[in-house]
């Protein structure tokens, strides 16, 4: 037990942990953006999609729980951190000047995953859990055609962009891997992946808002 | 370039001791030469407040050429004041103009406790050192400098990690108070070096340890530390320090 004290207990080891679960769930945001990029070849291509990806049953499951529990790990020591380095300074300056280290996405990652959080969990019990048996790109269409749910859903997605700016470089740095011949690479790297999973995701809603053949 | 003279507003921490509640001061100096040094500066705040019968402003301070780390303090916000790789005794006022106000607090974390107004308890770094920054192996008496089994490269990063001072401006600077900038900096120092290496496994772990201990934040890799620290250690001893952690954790006892 001396592993998991060593990682969940120290500040290092949740170091670790935030990193690799981020990654984790990274990858997952990866495979979910390629899968749903069928909705931009229309209703037919992305119902087959979702047919193959139900089809996969068992496996799908297994993917699930071990989603779960990435999600799970990451949401509950996210947290805990955000409590401890709060109470870390009891405090507070009077004036708080950058020294110019932090970006908008280091400053915001807590309100920022909250914000995926909230989005996670509308899309789970309007879309995944939905009482619906009807085509899966109806369902979608319907949703997106209302601007308060699309609304949400660009809001959501800003925020996930704003916490891939910092994660997607910072998960590096805490897996150690940080060297001058490629520093600018990862950092410049992150930033263009940020923008281009939220930015392709969010091309989602925006067609379903404004273009009228969207999934038809 | 000859001296001009500069007035300021300085709001300056006053704190009776570790107890009392503290509050900004406010506090006008008329005619500061700009070939001062901010702690001459603050020399002078003192003399002023000791002819109208006032508590001088206590603060850290001793070689005053910004090598020895004891002194510092949160200029405007930031950790030594607003120029770059300079401690606050290297820190001059030309770099302010006439009319600025100036808000002046203690390193604030919860591992550094006010002593009094700008001085702060930084024992906790010496409880990290204690816990590993160091080489209690015999490695024998001092080698050939050319005999050593370093290479360029890794004797300029020990010496980069080296240059630490302890001055604690990584904490004051980190949004979530965390020590790991200063932890790095001796872990990685000696990761590097060959007479480190013996226990290279107990450091990684017992330092960490240590600072967890002694109430420091978890970084998030904000980055304002190696910003604001004024021998510009980088965070890459940072990951070197993650790697240090992360092998010995695995390996058994």
């Amino acid at each position: 037990m001396h592993v998991v004290r060593r990682f969940c207990g120290t500040s290092v080891g949740r170091k670790y942990i935030m990193a690799a679960s981020g990654l984790g769930l990274a990858l997952f945001l990866v495979v979910h953006l390629l899968g749903n990029s069928t909705i931009f070849f229309g209703a037919t291509t992305f119902n087959s999609y979702a047919a193959h990806l139900h089809s996969l049953a068992a496996l799908l499951r297994l993917a699930e729980i071990g989603l779960l529990l990435f999600f799970l790990v990451h949401i509950a020591f996210g947290v805990t951190l955000f409590v401890d380095n709060r109470q870390a300074r009891p405090q507070p300056y009077a004036v708080s000047t950058s020294s110019g280290g932090r970006t908008p996405g280091s400053r915001t990652m807590f309100y920022s995953g909250l914000v995926i959080l909230a989005l996670l969990l509308f899309h789970l019990i309007t879309v995944h859990f939905a009482d619906d048996h009807g085509a899966i790109s109806l369902l979608i269409r319907r949703h997106f055609a209302n601007p308060w749910i699309a609304g949400f859903y660009i809001f959501g997605l800003a925020g996930l962009g704003l916490h891939l700016s910092h994660g997607l470089w910072s998960l590096w740095q805490s897996l150690g891997i940080n060297h001058p011949l490629y520093n600018n690479l990862l950092g410049r790297g992150a930033l263009l992946a940020a923008l281009l999973i939220a930015g392709l995701f969010m091309a989602m809603p925006l067609l379903g808002l404004f273009w009228d053949g969207f999934l038809r | 370039m000859s001296a001009e003279k500069i007035n300021l507003t300085l709001k300056v921490w006053r704190q009776k001791n570790s107890e009392a509640a503290g509050a900004l001061a406010t506090y006008t100096l008329r005619d500061i030469s700009t070939d001062m040094s901010f702690l001459e500066m603050l020399d002078v705040l003192n003399e002023q407040l000791l002819l109208t019968g006032e508590e001088p402003v206590a603060f850290d301070h001793d070689c005053r050429e910004g090598i020895c780390g004891m002194c510092g303090a949160v200029v405007n916000g930031r950790p030594h004041g607003p120029e770059r790789e300079t401690t606050l005794c290297q820190l001059h006022m030309r770099h302010f103009k006439s009319g600025d106000t100036l808000v002046i607090e203690p390193f604030r974390a919860r591992a550094f406790r006010v002593v009094r107004d700008l001085v702060v308890d930084r024992t906790a770094f010496d409880a990290i050192i204690q816990a590993g920054g160091y080489v209690s192996v015999n490695v024998g008496g001092a080698p050939d400098a050319n005999a050593l089994p370093i290479s360029q490269k890794n004797a300029e990063q020990a010496m980069d990690a080296a240059a630490c001072i302890g001055c604690g401006a990584c904490v004051a600077a980190c949004p979530n108070a965390a020590a790991m900038l200063f932890v790095s900096g001796k872990v990685s120092q000696l990761a590097l070096l060959p007479q480190g290496h013996p226990e290279r496994r107990e450091r990684a772990l017992n330092m960490v340890k240590a600072m967890d201990g002694q109430g420091f934040g978890n970084c998030t890799n904000e980055r304002e530390c190696e910003a604001a620290c004024p021998k510009a250690i980088s965070i890459r001893h940072i990951a070197r320090l993650n790697r240090e952690y992360l092998k010995a954790a695995l390996s058994g006892d």
